[in-house]
């Protein structure tokens, strides 16, 4: 099967039909929401406690919807308008975005306690435009959201790498806006089981000692 | 688009701009809606929020109230503080209108409730 990054752009691909897969198709939404549960497992919050947290690829609201299940607030930003369309249907707690987030995180220092995303970030690896370069579109984004996080928060992105190369290049860069951490994967031996998560920190006051 | 987002909201990510805040409500259709009172929660947000970008933002959309103009102290215990704050940080929600930037005056269009932070290839 092609990858649907190979298909279109975000914004084109994820239109109204698609979008209303993500709120009728059980097996969709068991699959997003079980990936969002294990996201925010790996955020490793203080425990009942109410964050505020960002997703970023929102979709229509089907991880942040997890996210209000556990007690926290969240604001979500997503590239395609029809995806948000959904989600305001659904009428979910979080504050929704029409953004791109190539093109940064537009918040102010320090407002998150942290970030999750699930099945957005292989978007970010390719080239939609002329102008897009992938390399810098990482950089610029993950930079703006190390600089919106709080101290000793943490991001936790589950996406779908194409290859070996790709999950180089998303880590060399989020490691170069100064966070650090690394990959989670589950199950690693089944193909169809398998899932990606890299998990990245803020640090903190800790001192900073990666190359 | 809630309150507590306006709160954290920039335009910096455009070319040129350096702090791009805080942003200018336009606002043509405002409503309220109920959200659960968090006492915590609002606690937890108070010392990241922009207190007087707060009031402005609240009175310039016809929302202030009675929410004092300074930060009161102890507001942690005081809980009548607190749901006057959690109602405008949460409840008021800006439905149509447009934000403008501080800073180069570029208008990001406020729909259905979603703000469009999307920039033009000349503008990144
Ligand atoms: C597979 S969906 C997942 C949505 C949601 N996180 C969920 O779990 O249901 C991926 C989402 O990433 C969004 N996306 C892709 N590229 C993006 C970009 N550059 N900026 C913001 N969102 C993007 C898409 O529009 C789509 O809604």
């Amino acid at each position: 099967m092609s990858r649907p990054e190979h298909l279109a752009p975000p914004e084109i691909f994820y239109n109204e039909d698609e979008a209303k897969k993500y709120t009728q198709n059980s097996r969709i939404i068991d699959i997003q929401v079980q990936m969002s549960e294990r996201a925010i497992e790996l955020l490793l919050l203080p425990e009942d406690t109410p964050c505020f947290l960002l997703d970023i690829g929102c979709g229509s609201g089907l991880s942040g919807s997890v996210l209000e299940d556990q007690g926290h607030y969240w604001t979500g930003l997503d590239i395609s308008k029809a995806m948000l369309d959904v989600a305001q249907e659904r009428e979910v707690e979080g504050d929704l975005l029409l953004s791109d987030m190539g093109q940064g995180c537009p918040f102010r220092a320090g407002t998150f306690d942290g970030a999750i995303s699930i099945s957005a970030l292989q978007w970010l690896c390719n080239a939609d435009k002329t102008s897009h370069k992938p390399v810098q579109r990482l950089y610029k984004f993950f930079s703006s959201l190390y600089a919106c996080m709080s101290r000793s928060a943490r991001a936790v992105f589950q996406f779908y790498p194409e290859n070996g190369d790709q999950m180089e290049l998303v880590t060399t860069q989020a490691m170069k806006a100064g966070f650090y951490g690394g990959m989670v994967i589950d199950y690693p031996h089944s193909t169809k089981a398998k899932k990606i998560f890299l998990v990245l920190m803020t640090g903190g006051c800790v001192v900073h000692n990666y190359p | 688009m809630k309150l507590i987002t306006h709160n954290m909201l920039t335009s910096k990510c455009m070319k040129g701009v350096t702090v791009g805040y805080p942003l200018k409500i336009q606002a043509v259709d405002v409503k309220t809606s109920e959200v659960d009172f968090n006492p915590e929660f609002i606690s937890r947000l108070i010392p990241k929020v922009d207190w007087n970008v707060l009031c402005e933002a609240a009175e310039s959309v016809g929302f202030l109230d009675d929410l004092p103009r300074e930060l009161i102290e102890n507001y942690e215990n005081d809980v009548d503080f607190l749901k006057k704050a959690h109602r405008v940080l949460l409840e008021v929600d800006i439905i149509n209108g447009e934000l403008v930037c501080p800073e180069t005056g570029r208008k990001f269009p406020i729909n259905n409730g979603i703000p469009n932070m999307l920039l033009n290839e000349d503008e990144v």
